[in-house]
C-alpha cells in the first residue's frame, strides 16, 4: 500500500493536491491553485464534530493512504482512538476514513477527506435509549472521497469510494471500501423509506439529482463550476451516509450493510426520473397529498400538533436565512472579482508613478488587495460549505421530520379505517341474525372476528409509530442542535482565522506606507 | 414596526450620514487648505469674505443658461485641446509631464472606479450580515431551548461583525476611493493647465508668424510686435506658474497619498484587531457554555 505515489492521472486537474488538510484551516489548501473550494472542503467536512484529528505519523495500509500519505488514516486514527477511549462518556460516533480496501487501484488523488462526524447519539429522554446506548458501542466510520469519472460521452458517471471502519462484529471486516455511484445513493434512500418509514423513522436525505450540473460533468468540462458541482454532491453523500450509520436503527438494516459492504451492488434503475418507478412515485405523492386535504385527525395528545408546528415554523425560518446566506456569498464573490480588478489597477497605477518610493507602496498595495481577494474567495467558500449547505441539508431534514409525521397520521387513518369496517361488519352481522340466515352468518362472524383482529393492530401499529415518532423527535432535535453549533463555531473559527491573516496583511504593508518619502 | 427594529433602523441611518459627512467634510477641508497654501490664491477676495463674512453668503447656483453655456465651453475646450495637443513643446520638462499626466490620469480613473465597485460589494456583504444577525435573531427567540441560547449569542456577534465591516468599507471609501478620486480631478486640473499653456504657446507662434509676415509685408508692424509681446509674455509667465504648480502637485500627491495610506493601513487594521476580538470572546463564550 505504500507504493501508492503513483497515481494515474486525475481527471480533474484543479482537484489533483491530495492535501488532507481536513481540521486545518485554509492555509494548508490555500496554496492550491484555481479551485480553491475543492481543497477548501477538506476543512469543511472534516469537523461536523469535535473531534480535531492531528496528523499523526504514516499508516501505509490507509484507504486514503492512496491518495495521499496516509495523513488522513494517521489523523483518524488518531482521533478514533480517543473517540474509542470516550464513547461511552460522550456517546459520539465519528466518522474517518479509512483503510485499504485493495479496491480501487485507479484512485484519483483527489480531495479525500475524513469526515467527523459527532452526530453524537445522545441518550433521549427515554430510559430504554439510555440503556441502548451504553451498550453498543456506535462505532462505525463512514467516508466518501475520491469522485472519478467512469466512461464516456452521456453514459459517463462519476463513481465515489465509500470508505468504512467500523469495530461492529456484525460487518464482515474492520475496514473495508466500494465503490459507489449516486444513482445507488438514491437506491439505498429508497429502500430505506420505503421500509423504515412506516415505523415513522425520519430517514435522512440524499443530495438532490441536478441535471445540469452532471451533465456539465458528463460533457467533460473541466471547468471550476463542474468541480465545484462534484465537491459539493461529494461532501453532501458523506453528511448523508454519516447521518444514516449514526442512526441506530437504520445502522441494523441489512440494505444499508450490503450498501456497504458489498462489491457489486445492483443497479438501482427506478430511481431514474424518467422511469416507470419515477412516475409511480409522483402518482403516490399526488394522492397522498390530496389524502392529507381531506383527513383532520382528532389530536389525542397535543406534543404531535406543538411539535408540527414548531417544525413547520422552524422550516420557514430557516429558508428565509438560507437565502440570505445565498446572497452573502454571492456578494463575497462579487467582492473577490472587483478586489482582484483593483489590485491589477493599482499595480498600474503603482508602475506609472515616478515617485520610486510611492510607486513602491502602491505596487505594495496591489499585492495586499490581491491577497485579500484570495482571503474572500476562501471566506466565501466557507460561508458556502459550512454555513449554507448546513442549512439546505437542515431544510430538507425538516420535510423528512414532517413526513414523518405523515407516516403517524396514516396509521391513525389506517385504524379508523378499520374501526368503521369493523363497525359495518358488525351491522351486518346484526341484520342477518335478525333475518336468520345461519351460512352467512357464520361466515360474518369469522370477518368480525378477523378484523377485530386487525383493528387491534392497527391501534397498537399507531400507538408504536407514535413512540417511535416521539423517540425519532427528540434524538434528530439533538442531533441538530449539536450539528448548529459544531458548524458555526466551525464557520466562526474560519472568520476569526481570516481575521487574522488580514492583520497580518496590513500590518506588513504599514512600515511601507510610512516608508513614503 | 417593533420599538427595537425602530432603534436599529435609527442607529443605521445615523452611522450612514455619520460616514457621508466625514467624507464631506474632509474633501471641503482638504480644498481650503489648498486655497489657503496657494501662494497666489490665497490673497483673492473671495477668499477671504468666505473666510470671514459671519452671516449667510446665499450663494446662488447656476441657472440654465449659464449651464449651457459651461457646456458649450467644454466642448470647444475640448476640440481646441485636440488640436493644440500635437504641437511639441520646446521644454523637455513640460513635454514630460505631459505625457506623464495623461497616462496617469487614465490609470487614476481606472483604479478609481474600480475601487468604487469593490467598496459597493463590501458594503453589499456587510448589509447581508445584518440580514443573517436579524434572522438568527428571530430563529433564537422561538422558544429558550439551549439551541435558541446559542443562536441569540452568534445573532448578537454578527450583529457587531457587521458594524464593523461596514465602518471598514466606509473607512475604505473615504481613505482609498476618496483618495483616487480627488487625483483623478487634480490630475484633469493639471492637464487642463497645460493645455491653457499649450494654447499661450501655440498664440505666441502664431503672434511670432504676424510678426513675421507683417515684417515682410511692412504693415502693422508695430500692432503685431505689440500683440507678439504680449502673448510672449503671457506665455512665459504661464509657463513659470505651470513649472511651480507641477511641481507642487508632485509633492502634494505624494504627500497625501502616504497620508491616506498610511490612515488607511492603520484604520484596517483597528478594525481588523476589534473583529478578532469580538471573535474571541464570542467563541471563548459559546465553547464554555457547550
Amino acid at each position: 500500500m505504500a507504493a501508492s505515489s503513483d497515481r494515474n492521472p486525475p481527471p480533474f486537474p484543479a482537484a489533483e493536491d491530495p492535501e488532507p488538510g481536513l481540521t486545518e484551516p485554509a492555509d494548508g489548501d490555500s496554496d492550491e491553485g484555481e479551485d480553491i473550494f475543492v481543497s477548501k472542503t477538506n476543512p469543511v467536512s472534516v469537523s461536523r464534530g469535535v473531534s480535531q484529528p492531528d496528523r499523526g505519523g504514516e499508516d501505509p495500509p490507509d484507504l486514503f493512504g492512496e491518495e495521499e500519505a496516509g495523513s488522513t488514516t494517521a489523523k483518524s486514527n488518531g482521533v478514533h482512538s480517543d473517540d474509542d477511549n470516550d464513547l461511552f462518556a460522550e456517546a459520539q460516533v465519528e466518522l474517518s476514513t479509512d483503510k485499504p480496501g485493495g479496491s480501487a487501484q485507479k484512485e484519483l488523488s483527489a480531495s479525500s477527506t475524513s469526515t467527523q462526524s459527532p452526530a453524537a447519539m445522545q441518550p433521549t429522554s427515554l430510559e430504554q435509549l439510555e440503556e441502548e446506548e451504553a451498550k453498543d458501542s456506535f462505532d462505525v466510520d463512514v467516508a466518501v472521497t475520491n469522485p472519478e469519472k467512469v466512461g464516456d460521452g452521456m453514459n459517463a458517471y462519476v463513481a465515489y469510494k465509500v470508505s468504512t471502519r467500523t469495530s461492529l462484529t456484525m460487518f464482515r471486516s474492520k475496514t473495508f471500501s466500494v465503490r459507489r455511484r449516486f444513482s445507488d445513493f438514491l437506491g439505498l434512500y429508497e429502500k430505506l423509506s420505503v421500509k423504515q418509514s412506516l415505523h415513522g423513522c425520519i430517514i435522512p436525505l440524499p443530495p438532490e439529482k441536478s441535471v445540469v450540473g452532471m451533465t456539465k460533468v458528463k460533457v467533460g468540462m473541466d471547468d471550476p463550476s463542474s468541480v465545484e458541482f462534484v465537491e459539493r454532491r461529494r461532501a453532501a453523500l458523506e453528511r448523508y451516509l454519516q447521518r444514516v450509520v449514526c442512526h441506530p436503527s437504520l445502522l441494523q438494516d441489512p440494505d444499508v450493510r450490503e450498501f456497504l459492504e458489498r462489491d457489486d451492488l445492483p443497479r438501482a434503475v427506478n430511481t431514474q426520473a424518467l422511469s416507470g418507478a419515477g412516475f409511480l412515485k409522483m402518482i403516490n405523492k399526488a394522492s397522498d397529498a390530496v389524502n392529507k386535504m381531506t383527513i383532520k385527525m382528532n389530536e389525542s395528545d397535543t406534543w404531535f400538533e406543538d411539535k408540527f408546528q414548531e417544525v413547520e415554523a422552524e422550516e420557514q425560518q430557516l429558508r428565509k436565512l438560507h437565502a440570505v446566506v445565498d446572497s452573502l456569498v454571492n456578494h463575497r464573490k462579487e467582492l473577490c472579482g472587483n478586489t482582484a480588478v483593483f489590485a491589477k489597477s493599482m499595480a498600474m497605477l503603482g508602475n506609472s508613478e515616478d515617485n520610486t518610493a510611492l510607486s513602491r507602496a502602491l505596487s505594495q498595495l496591489a499585492e495586499v488587495e490581491d491577497k485579500m481577494e484570495q482571503l474572500h474567495q476562501e471566506q466565501a467558500a466557507s460561508d458556502f460549505f459550512i454555513f449554507a449547505e448546513l442549512l439546505s441539508d437542515y431544510i430538507r431534514l425538516l420535510g423528512a421530520v414532517r413526513g414523518c409525521f405523515d407516516q403517524r397520521m396514516r396509521a391513525w387513518q389506517r385504524w379508523q379505517e378499520a374501526q368503521s369496517t369493523l363497525q359495518k361488519k358488525r351491522e351486518a352481522e346484526a341484520k342477518l341474525l335478525w333475518a336468520n340466515k345461519p351460512e352467512k352468518l357464520q361466515q360474518a362472524k369469522e370477518e368480525i372476528t378477523e378484523w377485530e383482529s386487525r383493528v387491534t393492530q392497527y391501534e397498537r401499529d399507531f400507538d408504536r409509530i407514535g413512540m417511535t415518532v416521539r423517540k425519532e423527535v427528540l434524538r434528530f432535535e439533538k442531533e441538530k442542535a449539536k450539528d448548529f453549533k459544531s458548524q458555526i463555531m466551525k464557520y466562526l473559527e474560519a472568520m476569526l482565522q481570516s481575521q487574522q491573516r488580514l492583520i497580518k496583511f496590513w500590518e506588513a504593508f504599514l512600515p511601507e506606507a510610512k516608508a513614503i518619502a | 414596526m417593533t420599538k427595537e427594529e425602530f432603534t436599529k433602523m435609527k442607529q443605521e441611518l445615523e452611522a450612514e450620514y455619520l460616514a457621508i459627512f466625514k467624507k464631506t467634510v474632509a474633501m471641503h477641508e482638504v480644498f481650503l487648505c489648498r486655497v489657503a497654501a496657494h501662494p497666489v490664491l490665497r490673497k483673492d477676495l473671495n477668499f477671504h469674505v468666505f473666510l470671514e463674512y459671519n452671516q449667510d453668503l446665499s450663494v446662488r447656483g447656476k441657472n440654465k443658461k449659464e449651464k449651457l453655456e459651461d457646456f458649450f465651453k467644454n466642448v470647444v475646450k475640448s476640440a481646441d485641446g485636440v488640436l493644440v495637443a500635437g504641437v511639441k513643446d520646446v521644454d523637455d520638462f513640460f513635454e514630460h509631464e505631459k505625457t506623464f499626466l495623461l497616462e496617469y490620469h487614465n490609470r487614476v480613473k481606472d483604479a478609481s472606479a474600480k475601487s468604487d465597485r469593490m467598496i459597493r460589494s463590501h458594503k453589499n456583504a456587510a448589509d447581508d450580515i445584518n440580514r443573517i444577525a436579524s434572522s438568527l435573531y428571530t430563529l433564537g427567540t422561538q422558544d429558550s431551548t439551549d439551541l435558541c441560547k446559542f443562536f441569540l449569542k452568534v445573532s448578537e456577534l454578527f450583529e457587531k461583525t457587521r458594524k464593523i465591516e461596514a465602518r471598514v468599507a466606509a473607512d475604505e471609501d473615504l481613505k482609498l476611493a476618496d483618495l483616487l478620486k480627488y487625483y483623478l480631478r487634480e490630475s484633469q486640473a493639471a492637464k487642463d493647465l497645460l493645455y491653457r499653456r499649450s494654447r499661450a504657446l501655440v498664440d505666441y507662434e502664431n503672434a511670432n508668424k504676424a510678426l513675421d509676415k507683417a515684417r515682410a509685408k511692412n504693415r502693422d508692424v508695430l500692432q503685431a510686435e505689440t500683440s507678439q509681446q504680449l502673448c510672449c509674455h503671457k506665455f512665459e509667465k504661464i509657463s513659470e506658474s505651470a513649472k511651480q504648480e507641477l511641481i507642487d502637485f508632485k509633492t502634494r500627491r505624494v504627500a497625501a497619498f502616504r497620508k491616506n495610506l498610511v490612515e488607511l493601513a492603520e484604520l484596517e487594521l483597528k478594525h481588523a484587531k476589534g473583529n478578532l476580538q469580538l471573535l474571541q470572546s464570542c467563541l471563548g463564550v459559546l465553547k464554555g457554555n457547550t
